[in-house]
């Protein structure tokens, strides 16, 4: 593996360290909710300070249910890694195809 | 830092749509103008996009034993300026609000100011500061990332604070509130999305190194990534 390579995969396995400690120190232990979302705590200290606030607008179109929200999350992801990929894959397709050219091009005029 | 639709008070919601607005034509235009000056940059745009696409949709779990998601929005900002990053950020912020009901249509100018303005400006701004003193190019990438993420959480704590504030302590009791379910959670997320973008940038160095000096992101010299391959 080059240097690059190296640092490359560092830098991806500390992001997944940094997700999983939480998880595996346990940090959600003793909360009514272990690891809710913070928007979601938002509300509910919203509720909590003032009982009487009523959202005067709700969502045009709600997920019915867990499943389908988190496949449409999972969509939204998978769309952008789609483009990221696809920008990659585009850049690194251009460079072979230079070096290809650049390697071909002295024979041509020998 | 998605507040929910119906969750800002409507005058509250309304000025923020009115803070919100001219940032995002600005954006827009700043966004035209780079396509047709540059349309080589068009790959490169829909590729900042879709890291904050990816990035918002990630929920990861904390040490405040909630989970929360980065933002995405630092790295657009550093290759293409805070403005462009407004009209992306809104983009992702609409899809959420429509598709997902998270976040919401009354709330997105609350929203697209704390992802979409403010958070890009912070970054932007800690960004260019570094890359001036003499520190390397991917620590002004990591720290321009990380407060892109964390300021635009702080100003999500403010928003609400001020639309709601604690019956007892007012309205910085209630920055207290929301700051400790946002802001602590949000500090290891900030970390994780500053590696992420320096990862990301790292690739473009050695994928686009032109398209990173004409943004004058990179110079043509200073370079070990592109010499150690």
């Amino acid at each position: 593996m080059s240097r690059n390579a190296k640092i490359n995969t560092l830098l991806l396995l500390l992001v997944a360290a940094l997700a999983v400690l939480p998880l595996a120190l346990g940090l959600g232990e003793g909360k009514e909710e272990p690891f809710a979302g913070a928007d979601g705590q938002a509300e509910a200290a919203i509720t909590e300070m003032r009982p009487d606030y009523e959202p005067w607008f709700s969502p045009l179109y709600e997920p019915p249910s867990a499943e389908v929200e988190s496949a449409l999350f999972a969509l939204q992801a998978a769309l952008g890694a789609g483009v990221l990929a696809y920008y990659f894959g585009v850049r690194r397709g251009r460079r072979q195809g230079a070096r290809a050219a650049a390697a071909a091009a002295p024979d041509a005029e020998s | 830092m998605h507040i929910a639709e119906g969750f800002l008070p409507p005058l509250h919601a309304a000025a923020w749509g009115v803070a919100s607005a001219p940032f995002v034509v600005h954006g827009a235009r700043a966004l035209t103008r780079e396509v047709k000056a540059n349309p080589e940059s068009t790959l490169l745009l829909g590729a900042s996009g879709a890291f904050t696409f990816v990035l918002s949709a990630l929920k990861i779990p904390s040490v405040t034993g909630s989970c929360s998601h980065p933002t995405g929005t630092g790295l657009g900002a550093i290759l293409f300026r805070p403005p462009v990053m407004a009209v992306l950020g809104t983009v992702t912020l609409l899809f959420q609000a429509l598709l997902l009901a998270h976040g919401g249509l009354t709330t997105l100018g609350a929203n697209v100011f704390s992802m979409a303005v403010a958070g890009p400006w912070a970054g932007y701004g800690v960004y260019r500061l570094l890359k001036k003193s003499d520190v390397p190019l991917m620590v002004s990438v990591f720290f321009g990332a990380f407060f892109a993420d964390l300021v635009t959480y702080c100003v999500t704590s403010v928003q609400l604070a001020l639309a709601f504030p604690d019956p007892a302590g007012g309205v910085a009791g209630a920055l207290a509130k929301f700051g400790g379910i946002f802001a602590l959670t949000q500090l290891p997320l900030a970390v994780s999305e500053g590696l992420l973008t320096v990862l990301v940038m790292r690739l473009l160095m050695q994928s686009s190194k032109a398209d990173l000096i004409r943004l004058g992101v990179a110079k043509l010299t200073a370079s070990r990534e592109a010499t150690a391959r």
